[in-house]
């Protein structure tokens, strides 16, 4: 994985100088809150409900053991002994006081970590595939691309204020694992004529107007990669609504030009930009790719595996899928325990699964945009003794990408925006469908949770998503089907009045086992839907 | 990076980088300078207004002030990029909400002169503009990006 040379660390340790004395600034009284918040939020910081929350970054999702070890030490010390990993392959604490956030930051420079743009109107955090540098069906590793947009996007001085903020993913297979189309620029990698490159999509997201993104380059290489993206941004610098902070997004812009004035915009950009000169060498291309270059596998690595224990089978076929490399395995881990808050880690698992790492995955972890982390690279050997420390660690759920395998936002327990809570339903949902087999039997069911319309819980992308509401004060849930963040992108639809929590558990109960009245052989609930659409199901929920 | 001269012109705060005099005329809006009805060289930019109209006179151009209606309002980092990119040497004012920890990156951007608002602290500002010592990106400024320093 990527390493800081003394550019890079000089970089991260100035912000940290720079933040301090931000903070000072603002703990004497010099600037205000207001002028104070975005340059608060670019370093990851925001005032919830309770406490100051900070956002570490997680660039593209991949980190290694002794950074990990860094979230354990910083959830002990700083926090209360948890963390909680974002859909934005990030972590976040939520009990910080503001003035332990410079120290914070200084400790996680020491190990090439940061909090820059985790937030803010401003380029965040690159994501990517979480299985990028170990996925059998990738075409080159993504996070070279992504690297390259690290740097470039980092503290860049014209895109620093924009009207919102702007998210970036690259993929690099056609499974999609990381929602790129629901980005304001996916790209994924393709290869022509033996050539690499990507196609752009700009456009999509989420939120109270969700979007997938049109395609609107249909092939860039790594040579034109900075100047095409910096004419997209320039383009919607320009023009993005200052005037209505909900229609910000550039997915409002490229709705209004339409995507062939846009594309048409950025071409005319992209010549002016790339008579500049700022890509990068050929040679930095490659610097930064030596960094993700596969580990030294062991080509004699046994291919066979003894499933003799079933908890363990089980667990196999749920959460381990095929590497590139035979004789390994992509192992997730899941952080949705039964009963559990999506996506949280206490200190002590946080280090287990950095001893894992260490010991077994080439020193590598990610993070995903669902709230699980993932061994990379795990030799089938080791499967078995690697299951055996994530159980005694509470960390061996075996429900990947199942129905309690729930994406959920923090919501009114902790954010300042939600309009309903998030994670006592996401327990309630996991609880009612807490039966392995029953889980298994509904096979891949992806649900979502967003507590409020900004959809931080990915809830229109969800196979069942829920959107939480404000009804002539208090808590609603409305139902969502249909949505997908994957390569079969879509966006899911109401189905009717919503519920109280307790009602909308209800109304997903009807909805599975109507879904296992009508399926054909083979299909996922979100086949079944597509193909019977959506009256079976309001039907079954609302009689 | 030289110590910006502070001063104060008609009463307001006033930052330049530059050796040359000030412009003391009147900055007049882009529609009247492009209306061609004046012989003006200081035309300002509001925070709506497209930069890329200037690019055909901008040899008549002594002093482009821009306006920040509100230091979250970003479109004048591109409107001085797009003028500096266009070979444009003159007076590039950013003017009023401009705050120091904003100011680097429209220093970046390729603003030389700045009318902000409210003072600016000078012993901030200073610490502001000195603590990076390297951009990962090329931009406007003279600054040369880490890619290059990495491989010449």
């Amino acid at each position: 994985m990527y390493k800081y040379d003394q550019y890079d660390q000089s970089i991260v340790d100035a912000r940290v100088d720079e933040f301090r004395d931000q903070v000072q600034r603002r703990l004497a009284g010099q600037i205000t809150e207001d002028q104070f918040k975005p340059l608060r939020l670019m370093n990851g910081l925001y005032l919830q409900l309770h406490a100051y929350m900070l956002r570490v970054a997680v660039p593209y999702g991949t980190l290694d053991s002794r950074q990990m070890r860094m979230l354990g030490h910083i959830a002990r010390k700083y926090d209360r002994g948890y963390g909680h990993f974002t859909t934005r392959q990030n972590i976040q604490y939520n009990w910080i006081k503001l003035e332990d956030a410079p120290d914070i930051l200084a400790e996680l420079a020491t190990v090439e970590m940061h909090a820059i743009q985790t937030s803010g109107n401003c380029i965040r955090n690159i994501s990517s595939d979480q299985f990028a540098g170990a996925a059998h069906d990738e075409v080159a590793d993504p996070r070279v691309w992504a690297e390259l947009l690290r740097q470039w996007s980092t503290f860049h001085p014209e895109f620093s204020y924009l009207p919102r903020k702007f998210k970036i993913a690259v993929i690099a297979a056609d499974e999609d694992r990381a929602a790129m189309r629901l980005h304001d620029i996916g790209i994924q990698l393709v290869e022509r004529d033996g050539q690499l490159g990507g196609r752009v999509f700009v456009g999509g997201g989420m939120g109270r107007t969700p979007m997938i993104a049109p395609e609107i380059r249909d092939f860039v290489t790594a040579d034109d990669l900075l100047s095409y993206v910096e004419a997209c941004l320039r383009v919607y610098n320009r023009y993005g609504r200052r005037d209505n902070i909900y229609k910000a997004r550039i997915k409002i812009l490229i709705h209004e030009l339409g995507a062939d004035e846009y594309r048409r915009q950025v071409e005319e950009e992209f010549v002016a930009v790339k008579a500049l000169g700022i890509d990068p060498p050929k040679a930095e291309f490659d610097r930064i790719a030596a960094f993700f270059a596969p580990p030294a596998f062991d080509t004699a690595s046994p291919t066979s595996l003894d499933r003799s224990d079933p908890d363990f089978a089980v667990w196999l076929d749920q959460n381990v899928k095929p590497h590139k490399q035979p004789g390994y395995a992509i192992v997730t881990i899941s952080l949705k325990p039964i009963g559990g808050i999506p996506g949280d880690a206490s200190a002590d698992q946080i280090d287990v699964m950095a001893d894992l790492a260490e010991r077994y995955s080439f020193d590598e972890l990610r993070v995903t945009h669902a709230q699980n982390i993932v061994l990379p690279h795990i030799a089938q050997a080791d499967l078995h003794t690697v299951w055996q420390a994530l159980t005694e660690a509470g960390l061996a759920e075996a429900n990947l990408d199942l129905i309690s395998d729930i994406i959920a936002c923090p919501g009114l327990d902790y954010c300042s925006l939600a309009n309903a809570r998030s994670i006592p339903l996401a327990q309630k949902i996991a609880t009612r469908f807490a039966d392995a087999n029953r889980q298994r039997d509904l096979g891949e069911l992806k649900l979502k949770i967003s507590g409020c319309i900004n959809a931080c819980g990915h809830h229109h992308a969800g196979h069942i998503g829920i959107l939480g509401v404000d009804r002539k004060g208090t808590e609603n849930y409305q139902l969502l089907l249909g949505g997908s963040g994957a390569e079969d992108v879509s966006l899911g639809k109401i189905t009717g009045p919503g519920f109280d929590e307790d009602g909308v558990v209800d109304a997903i109960e009807r909805v599975t086992t109507r879904y296992l009245a009508e399926r054909s052989e083979g299909e996922r609930f979100l086949d079944t839907y597509r193909r019977i659409g959506m009256e079976p199901f309001k039907e079954a929920i609302y009689g | 990076m030289a110590d910006p001269e502070q001063t104060e012109i008609g009463g307001e705060p006033q930052l330049r980088f530059r050796n040359d005099a000030a412009t003391d005329e009147p900055a007049v809006t882009l529609d009247a300078f492009l209306d061609g009805q004046t012989n003006a060289t200081a035309v300002r930019l509001e925070a709506g207004d497209d930069a890329r109209a200037l690019l055909a006179h901008l040899d008549k151009l002594s002093l482009v002030e821009v306006s920040f209606p509100t230091f979250r309002d970003g479109r004048g980092y591109s409107a001085a990029r797009i003028l500096r990119e266009g070979g444009y040497l003159g007076e590039l004012r950013a003017a009023g909400d401009v705050l120091v920890d904003q100011l680097p990156l429209m220093r970046r951007c390729g603003f030389d002169s700045f009318a902000p608002e409210a003072e600016i602290d000078a012993a901030a500002l200073n610490r502001a503009l000195n603590r990076y010592d390297y951009r990962y990106q090329a931009a406007a400024d003279a600054a040369v990006p880490v890619w290059k320093l990495r491989h010449g």
